[in-house]
């Protein structure tokens, strides 16, 4: 089956020359995203997931490897770009931000509309948007302000607002994270249903696991420009193989039947990306000996690692994740590969 | 007797055309050496709490019943003693670290500054070996006494509020979401951070925070707030693991738990908003969110019932043998 939206050795970088940038936030990633697939992209601040999802919107040019759609490189153009920007819309993290206080639900829902010259009943779409999004009677709500409504409501209207486009994919950058805890289930529910009833592609961009436990078909944790780990969301979280998911997994306050492995530090820069494995600074793995003891310490410190490849079985990005037996915490090592 | 007493405490904020009541009896105790989380939406009166505490509440505020702090009570206290209590006996941790530091001053500067206030430090020098030794004790290096708040990251910035609130080595630290705009790695190191003060100094603290699993995994005691009261109260692995209050119960079903195959591809969520303070409900405010409502619920409003010597809950299905006085 041919993806919907798929990246190639994808690079993205700032600053710098064109060919050698100083800020190099996406360095060799490849994905695909099958239609009406839920992926998630997750991985700590800094580690490219943002970057990566705007130029899966063309808001950002890859200097290396190309953005395709529907089988076809993103065409770059002005009138390119504003077609393919109906049929993949974003839904940001804050919807207090993304909503103009001084302009009704109404006219935030039929904005993308009248830019995109939607022909049919305005009023008619709108209200379909907003009741899609589970604000019902969407008439109720056509002549509120941001300010009279609660947060879940308001990123239900950003999210009515990308509807009304009737679009193919929806990038949500941490589409919950700024919401309460009682309101995020909901929120989440509704890009499940939607892409149910709607047949909708969703990429969720978060830090948060599980959000992608919760809603995700496939997982994919970005460290440092690259995707360390990909597969589908149970195996992968079941039995992660990067020491890096493995760390990340065992500091959720939920997972109390891990150890916590606490990584020192904050995620590095990308302008100076380690040689060898570039997780190879902070890697608990290395640190504690067990790669030493499975005899591959030098190559994780001195050898440049393979791009996961785009479609295939439960993969990492870790020399270590190969030796049966020596898994970071005991569980990485005895687990079936496949999907 | 308790290190923090807060009882039967009502908060009711001035707004334009009447007051809006914020808080409706709340009674919390932190011991020394506890940790005492509060958990609860937005608008619950969680942070109102909080600033209670200190009486960081904008004027004209009305506040009600008592906060005691070491048996003194800090909603009466003159202004000169009130100054001395806050850094030295009492501090807050703020959420979001960039607005809660000074731009354009150094993060030594803004550390010493409380110790300059209350004095606790005499020459220049100690200062200096002071502050370098609170950024240590954070996990900032010491050089950093030299940067500005936009040099640092997140996480740094959020532990340079923590060595603040430490600097005059107070009894009880209340941090009001200390961690919620850090990421999953750096709220571990911060989390980890805090647990240790405790543990290490046997401070008491205050942890307000909307997430219910940061709760669960820091505090010994945790209260779950609604419209502003106390709807649940107990143990923290209790509460997190086997509520009862249904508010609470859908607070903890909130965030997944890895690996349950009852929350995959099932996320949960409560429908509904909070209510208006100035409009509440009639009988119970949560009734008409709640899923497991009866008739009652829109006539009884229940206050906390024992459920355990414990634990206690605020809701019609806990048998009311006996009603906690608040």
């Amino acid at each position: 089956m041919n993806p919907l939206l798929e990246v190639r050795d994808l690079h993205v970088g700032f600053g710098g020359s064109r060919h050698r940038p100083l800020v190099r936030a996406v360095d060799g990633v490849e994905l695909a995203v099958e239609r009406g697939q839920i992926v998630a992209l997750a991985g700590e601040s800094g580690c490219g997931k943002t970057t990566l999802a705007r130029t899966l919107l063309g808001l950002e040019k890859p200097w290396k490897g190309e953005v395709r759609f529907a089988g076809k490189p993103l065409d770059y153009s002005t009138r390119g770009l504003k077609a393919y920007r109906r049929k993949v819309q974003l839904v940001l993290q804050d919807p207090t931000g993304a909503l103009n206080p001084r302009r009704t639900v109404y006219e935030a829902v039929a904005e993308g509309l009248r830019i995109h010259r939607v022909p049919g009943d305005e009023r008619a779409l709108v209200a379909e948007a907003l009741s899609q999004a589970g604000l019902r009677p969407a008439e109720r709500f056509f002549g509120r302000y941001p300010h009279e409504l609660s947060g879940g409501q308001r990123q239900r209207v950003v999210i009515a607002g990308a509807l009304a486009l009737n679009p193919d994919v929806i990038v949500a950058d941490e589409p919950v994270s700024s919401l309460d805890a009682s309101v995020r289930g909901e929120i989440l529910a509704l890009l499940m249903s939607l892409r149910d009833s709607l047949g909708l592609t969703v990429l969720v961009v978060t830090h948060d696991l599980g959000l992608a436990w919760n809603i995700a078909d496939r997982l994919a944790v970005m460290y440092l420009g690259r995707i360390v780990e990909i597969g589908r969301t149970e195996q992968l979280l079941a039995a992660p193989k990067h020491p890096y998911t493995e760390a990340l997994l065992s500091v959720l306050p939920e997972t109390a039947h891990r150890t916590p492995i606490i990584l020192k530090g904050e995620a590095p820069d990308p302008r100076r990306i380690p040689a060898g494995c570039r997780f190879h600074p902070r890697c608990p793995a290395l640190a504690s000996g067990a790669a030493e003891r499975a005899g591959i310490a030098a190559r994780c410190v001195g050898e440049t690692l393979p791009v996961l490849p785009q479609i295939g079985p439960h993969a990492a990005a870790c020399l270590l994740a190969g030796h049966v037996g020596e898994g970071i915490a005991g569980a990485a090592g005895n687990t079936p590969v496949g999907v | 007797m308790a290190l923090l007493e807060i009882r039967d405490l009502s908060i009711a904020y001035r707004v334009a055309g009447g007051s809006l009541p914020a808080v409706r009896g709340v009674s919390l105790t932190v011991e020394a050496g506890e940790v005492v989380g509060v958990a609860g939406e937005s608008g619950c009166g969680k942070s109102t709490v909080a600033g209670a505490v200190l009486r960081l509440l904008p004027t004209g505020t009305s506040v009600i019943g008592s906060v005691l702090l070491n048996g003194q009570d800090v909603l009466t206290m003159p202004w000169g003693k009130l100054r001395a209590v806050r850094w030295s006996d009492a501090s807050i941790v703020f959420q979001g670290a960039m607005s809660g530091l000074n731009p354009v001053r150094r993060i030594g500067d803004q550390i010493a500054e409380p110790m300059l206030v209350h004095a606790t430090v005499a020459t220049r020098r100690a200062l200096d070996s002071r502050v370098s030794e609170l950024l240590e004790q954070v996990g900032v290096p010491a050089w950093r006494a030299r940067s500005y708040p936009h040099e640092l990251s997140g996480g740094q910035r959020q532990r340079v509020m923590i060595a603040m609130a430490l600097a005059c080595s107070p009894q009880l630290i209340i941090a009001d979401e200390p961690t919620t705009a850090l990421d999953v790695m750096v709220q571990a190191q911060v989390l980890a951070l805090l647990k240790s003060l405790v543990a290490e100094r046997g401070v008491g603290m205050l942890l307000i925070s909307h997430d219910l699993s940061v709760l669960s995994n820091v505090c010994d005691r945790v209260a779950v707030m609604y419209a502003g009261r106390v709807v649940e109260e107990g143990p923290a692995a209790q509460l997190f693991g086997d509520a009862r209050h249904p508010y609470a119960q859908a607070l903890a079903a909130a965030f997944p738990v890895i690996g349950d195959p009852t929350s995959r591809r099932a996320p949960r969520g409560l429908p509904g908003d909070p209510p208006d303070p100035t409009d509440l409900p009639s009988g119970c405010p949560f009734h008409p969110r709640c899923p497991a409502r009866v008739d009652v619920c829109t006539v009884d409003d229940v206050r906390l019932r024992t459920v355990s010597p414990v634990r206690s809950a605020a809701c019609v299905h806990v048998p009311a043998a006996s009603e906690v006085a608040s």
